[in-house]
């Protein structure tokens, strides 16, 4: 069977303790992780300022050049995996068989991260702002005349991963090119994309010393969080509530994106539908971006009955389908239990319209895989515990809400996709401290501009401004 | 490692069962004769309608009791635990738990005295020279490794070096999430040891994983002049075994691994071999104590060697019997070997069934 040692500022070590992870189909075990016991990472923490010298000692086009040909040794490659390598291919195949996403969504998201490797420059210059990444070398500079300074806020950012879905990667990969070394807890059931992305790191010339890989419990996750400078965490409601109140982590909870109809817009709500299908059932459902709530202020039920119609094509097929449209769970399981969760808020005020369409149950089986086909949930009232929800598959409530009401009922949501030409409601969505990211116009939520970091900007987020003075001949 | 099938093990053995047996006839006769059994088990007999000392004879015998509930330890009085052929001795009382709730408590005269002195003929002299001081750092108040420890300093002609260490305010912390608080308190032990370390001279020590770990971030131990650490109170982990050894301690330290509790005593641990990779076995130390791994859904059912199952404890001294206590570990069954021709445990670590819930949002 595969091992994946954990790496320890780069090398390899092998643990006594491993955690397997199964193929999502046969159930047999497919990986072993070593796991990391808390000692050991927090010992390792205590040397985090060596790995930061390092990086300090490259200037930024340096790190841009060597993210750029990691892209294409991530995509293209074959790359060191424990004591074997790994093909491209293989990679696809790798986290298809732990995570259930077919090929197709994996490429995709394989794509993402490459394109965000690739893209450095634009990258940092849109987190940054700074006429020039020059700054980032010296800590110093001038805009139109005005002195500015900033500092790195920790030596190391500790990264908690998910394991829902590979995209994520591309939020933190940058931290490499703003000189941070990355102190990594990957996804339980998906440890294959961060370690390529540091073997693709390795390979295009950064320093293995910068990259920590830990696979470890939940308390080793913790003890990342609490011994490293910045932190940042993917998880559910009750890991995000954990760490909230942490300025030092930021935190990637559930999205709980939306579409948002009104006016002209909830009038002509069928011109919208494949944007409406593409935002829900996209990636199948796994990501923070996918839309988990519509609202309209017109014919909520007319709208649910056409999306669910739409949804209810969507079939399972084979994990090679190039069309496949969703992914089944790893864990038959948990596909049960969220099922039931959703059954059991289901009332008269909240109906799943996409079910009866099908006319089959939720939880689907497919050439020995469980699925969780999609839900469009007509909801009678905004106040239905079921009109704001988010699970991990293509799972989307629609909700009939007045005008005046929004868009403060929406609560907190990260990408907002507001289909209306009322300026007065894009002002109040303006105004509105809820939204992370906010498409005016038909734009989906899946849409993602690398320039425009939505949840948190991660050049904010490791580095701090502060006042400078200096002498002209002191600062050349 | 020698196992069972070996003729010479086979033996020893047999006669350990024969002793076993002997001492369960013996203190059985102790416990349930009104003159010298303390008022629980008495009246525990009379409600029962049988007779232990005329219907056990043997170890397997105390099946018949079922297994022992621990809430009866809870509360007073707690002399109800009192043996009347020891009423004469002045009596410690021990707890375990009770960060929230009334604590388990457990009556000693000696018994802790007994317990680490056997434990001190397994700790090797080189490592824990006889005479040397030592350092406590683990659980103060109404914990019996308090004086555990310090007995065991003494007996080996040392002075125990104790800390302030309340674990209950640690738990509180805890469930109330203020970790932050509780890494403070955890700082505020170490200091006191650091302390210690800096101004007398200690050779040995007792601490538990987590310290040992928050210590060896502070101090080379063995720049420090530590010769043996003896380490328990929670769960190791084979790869905590791996990195105290080669990591936190270095070649020229001498690691104890123990697993114990109140009720028990402490099982020591069978020197590691290489094809343990790092698995730590512990043996009880019969027969004043008996570790048996039994099926999960059938406590009375002992699992094979090598299978997994739930850790069930009987203590059979004069100053307490329990028979047949589950306890909220796991672990696998491993056989007897050369210098422990009993049953041990191996990998013990907390019982895993636990309930799964749904988890909400896309991660």
């Amino acid at each position: 069977m595969l091992h994946l040692p954990i790496l320890r500022y780069g090398k390899p070590y092998r643990s006594v303790d491993t955690a397997t992870a199964v193929h999502y189909r046969t159930r047999k075990p497919y990986v072993e992780a070593s796991q990391a016991n808390v000692g050991l990472i927090r010992r390792d923490l205590m040397s985090q300022h060596e790995a930061a010298a390092i990086l300090q000692g490259f200037t930024t086009k340096e790190l841009i050049a060597m993210a750029a040909k990691a892209s294409d040794y991530f995509l293209n490659h074959d790359l060191p995996l424990g004591e074997t390598t790994q093909s491209p291919q293989e990679f696809v195949e790798a986290i298809s068989a732990t995570t259930g996403l077919p090929w197709v969504m994996v490429r995709r998201n394989m794509e993402k991260i490459a394109g965000v490797l690739a893209s450095m420059e634009t990258v940092l210059m849109g987190l940054t702002r700074l006429p020039s990444l020059d700054m980032l070398d010296s800590g110093v500079g001038d805009i139109d005349g005005r002195a500015l300074s900033f500092f790195p806020r920790g030596d190391s950012m500790g990264v908690i991963l998910p394991s829902n879905s590979p995209g994520v990667h591309s939020l933190w990969a940058p931290a490499i090119a703003l000189k941070t070394p990355l102190i990594l807890k990957p996804g339980s059931s998906e440890p294959w994309a961060p370690y390529r992305i540091i073997q693709a790191y390795v390979k295009a010339g950064v320093p293995a010393e910068v990259f920590g890989y830990y696979p470890t419990s939940h308390a080793g996750g913790g003890e990342i969080l609490r011994g490293t400078g910045r932190g940042m965490l993917f998880g559910d409601v009750a890991a995000a509530k954990a760490w909230s109140g942490d300025p030092r982590i930021e935190i990637h909870g559930p999205g709980y994106s939306k579409i948002i109809l009104a006016d002209d817009g909830a009038a002509s709500w069928e011109k919208y539908l494949d944007l409406m299908v593409d935002s829900v059932s996209n990636n199948s459902g796994r990501s923070c971006v996918n839309c988990s709530s519509i609202w309209t202020t017109g014919d909520s039920r007319k709208l649910a009955e056409a999306l669910a119609e739409r949804l209810a094509q969507i079939k399972p097929t084979a994990e090679d389908d190039p069309k496949a449209a969703i992914a089944p769970l790893a864990n038959p399981d948990v596909a049960k239990r969220i099922s039931a969760m959703v059954d059991s808020e289901l009332d008269g005020g909240a109906e799943d319209l996409c079910a009866k369409v099908r006319g089959t149950a939720r939880v689907a089986e497919y050439e020995g895989c469980t699925y969780l086909m999609p839900s469009v949930i007509h909801v009678s009232s905004k106040e239905h515990p079921m009109a704001n929800r988010e699970f991990g598959y293509p799972h989307v409530s629609v909700v009939h809400v007045e005008p005046h009401d929004l868009p403060e009922c929406l609560g907190p949501t990260l990408v907002c996709t507001a289909l209306t030409n009322d300026k007065q409601l894009h002002q109040r969505l303006l105004a509105n401290p809820h939204i992370g990211r906010l498409n005016l116009g038909p734009i989906s939520t899946m849409k993602i501009s690398w320039d425009q970091p939505h949840e948190g900007n991660l050049f904010d987020h490791l580095y701090s401004r502060r006042a400078f003075q200096a002498v002209p001949e002191l600062v050349g | 490692m020698s196992t069972a099938t070996q003729p010479d093990l086979f033996a020893k053995v047999q006669a350990n069962k024969e002793r076993l047996d002997a001492h369960v006839r013996e203190m059985v006769e102790w416990h349930f004769n009104p003159e010298t059994g303390c008022p629980f088990w008495l009246n525990w007999a009379q409600e029962a309608g049988w007779d232990p000392r005329k219907e056990v004879t043997s170890y397997a015998d105390l099946d018949k009791f079922g297994n022992f509930q621990d809430d009866e330890l809870r509360g007073g009085p707690v002399r109800r635990w009192v043996p009347k052929g020891l009423a004469h001795r002045p009596v410690y009382v021990f707890e375990t738990g009770g960060s929230t709730g009334i604590p388990k408590s457990r009556v000693q005269m000696d018994d802790f005295r007994i317990d680490y002195e056997n434990f001190s003929e397994t700790l090797p002299d080189e490592h824990f020279p006889k005479g040397a001081d030592w350092l406590m750092l683990g659980p103060s108040g109404p914990r019996r490794l308090r004086l555990a420890v310090e007995h065991l300093a003494q007996h080996r002609g040392g002075i125990a070096f104790s800390v302030d260490l309340d674990p209950r305010w640690v738990i509180k912390l805890i469930k109330r999430g203020q970790l932050q608080e509780a890494e403070l308190y955890k700082q505020h032990c170490i200091d006191q040891a650091l302390t210690i370390l800096r101004a007398h001279e200690v050779k040995c020590m007792f601490t538990t994983p987590k310290l040992l770990e928050a210590l060896c971030e502070k101090v080379n131990l063995e720049k420090a002049g530590i010769k043996g650490v003896f380490c328990g109170g929670t769960e190791m982990t084979p790869q905590f075994h791996r990195f105290a050894v080669e990591e936190l301690l270095g070649p020229n330290i001498y690691f104890a691994p123990t697993y114990g509790n109140t009720l028990m005593g402490l099982a020591t641990h069978k020197a590691p071999e290489p094809e343990d990779n790092w698995a730590i076995i512990y043996y009880p130390p019969v027969p004043r104590a008996v570790l048996e791994v039994v099926d999960f859904d059938d406590a009375t059912k002992v699992v094979d060697y090598g299978a997994t199952g739930r850790v069930r404890l009987t203590t059979l001294t004069k100053e307490t019997f329990i028979p047949r206590f589950l306890e909220r570990d796991e672990c696998e069954r491993e056989a007897p070997c050369e210098q422990y021709p009993w049953d041990g445990v191996r990998n013990v670590r907390p019982f895993s069934r636990f309930q799964k819930s749904v988890v909400e949002g896309v991660y």
